[in-house]
């Protein structure tokens, strides 16, 4: 885990959405970091703006790592803004991963929201690449608009094999969508799991996740098997300074991936 | 053939009446296949019907001037379509059109209307049913409110 930036060279940029780019990033020298897991995440530093915490949105070899990024203040705006060649500082990798090792064996379903589908796609692409280490795999996944869904094309490969259910819904499109209308935890009652033998993962907005985990509670499946992503003001990303803190947990560091059972009652108390 | 009966003890949404009163629903049923593109209901239109969806999809929308016309929900293989026909003034509040090819059973209201008033338990387990319906999409709209994927500060 890198505590000083180190620097990395934009190796090519992808626009996702009207605010939403993703980054492919490599060392810029021999010093590769640490390997990242699905779910970890980077503090990407825009030399002159600021650092960010983003979630990495794929894994490559060589220490490559790719990110998508939402413009959404300055810092975010400065990366988005980045360009093939450019130099970003990363530190990282930080926090915790998703349970991939749980959900050997399992069925498992992601429920994803917005740009919450970034920290779930190297899940996916881990789950496809070792399809036979698991059981029944759903894909859940809303947008704002058709407008807004990233990663189409490759949703749309997603959709075009025979071993995984993709069901994507947005919150208002015109008629010439022809998919789903409608909110995330609507397309769980359909879902193909068993309840006794899934590991669910979310990412989204996080009223979002809480009315997915009722929706998953009413499906019969506990709280110990559904995982969330949460996102707090990560600034330092190693637990010193404070801004992360949910009660007795520090984000950037005990999470940001974490099981509901432990982070529920947390996030019930409207002070944190 | 399977009978109408036979069809509507088929679908998980009505599950929850009592096997008599879907029987009885079954009197003001019948089978209908909507094409593409099919206006199944219309905005302003009496509201003499409600559907359940056995197969196919379908969009409930307003035309927006300026915008066209804007999806405001989508139903799927089970979803129960249409409430105005139970409530007074019985006018159909949005558009209705079929995705595709949709397979639905269709309700007379008025015919419900008449069974219901004659036998309140039947009103009773019916309207306990819609009202699951009711607060879904209820709550559905309340979540879409809050417009959580804008931008921080947007809004």
């Amino acid at each position: 885990m890198a505590e000083l930036p180190i620097a990395f060279r934009v190796a090519d940029k992808q626009r996702e959405t009207g605010d939403t780019w993703t980054l492919w990033l490599e060392p810029a020298d021999a010093a590769a970091p640490a390997p990242y897991a699905p779910g970890q995440f980077a503090m990407l530093y825009a030399f002159g703006a600021g650092e960010a915490p983003i979630s990495v949105s794929s894994i490559g070899g060589d220490g490559a790592v790719v990110h998508t990024v939402r413009a959404v203040g300055a810092v975010t705006e400065a990366i988005c803004a980045a360009q093939p060649g450019d130099v970003l500082g990363v530190r990282g990798p930080f926090g915790t991963a998703w349970p991939l090792a749980e959900a050997e064996g399992q069925d498992v379903v992601l429920v994803a929201g917005g740009i919450g589908l970034a920290p779930l796609r190297p899940v996916v692409h881990e789950l496809l690449a070792h399809r036979e280490r698991y059981g029944a795999v759903s894909i859940l996944y809303g947008g704002r608009s058709p407008a807004d869904l990233l990663y189409i094309s490759e949703i749309e490969r997603w959709r075009g094999r025979f071993d995984v259910d993709v069901d994507v819904t947005v919150d208002t499109a015109g008629e010439d969508w022809h998919g789903r209308v409608g909110v995330v935890p609507r397309l769980i009652p359909q879902a193909v799991f068993d309840p006794g033998r899934v590991v669910a993962m979310m990412c989204g907005p996080e009223v979002m996740m809480r009315f997915a985990a009722v929706a998953l509670q009413d499906r019969g499946v506990s709280d110990d098997r559904i995982w969330l992503s949460l996102e707090r003001s990560m600034t330092c990303a190693t637990g010193h300074c404070g801004h992360c803190q949910l009660g007795p947990l520090f984000i950037c560091k005990d999470g940001p991936v974490l099981r509901r059972d432990v982070v529920e009652p947390l996030m019930r108390v409207a002070e944190l | 053939m399977r009978t109408i009966e036979e069809l509507l003890g088929e679908v998980p949404a009505l599950r929850p009446l009592a096997p008599e009163h879907r029987d009885t629903l079954a009197g003001c049923a019948r089978n209908r296949v909507f094409e593409p593109g099919e206006q199944i209901m219309r905005e302003g239109d009496p509201a003499d019907a409600f559907y359940v969806v056995r197969e196919g999809a379908v969009a409930l929308e307003t035309v927006v001037p300026a915008r066209g016309p804007v999806v405001l929900q989508t139903l799927h293989d089970g979803d129960l379509l249409g409430w105005s026909w139970l409530v007074p003034p019985y006018r159909t509040a949005f558009d209705a059109r079929s995705m595709g090819t949709t397979h639905a059973i269709a309700f007379d209201g008025a015919c419900l209307r008449g069974k219901c008033e004659a036998d309140p338990a039947l009103g009773y387990d019916l309207l306990k049913l819609l009202s699951g319906v009711f607060v879904a999409r209820l709550q559905d709209t309340r979540l879409r409110l809050l417009d959580l994927y804008a931008k921080p500060g947007d809004g």
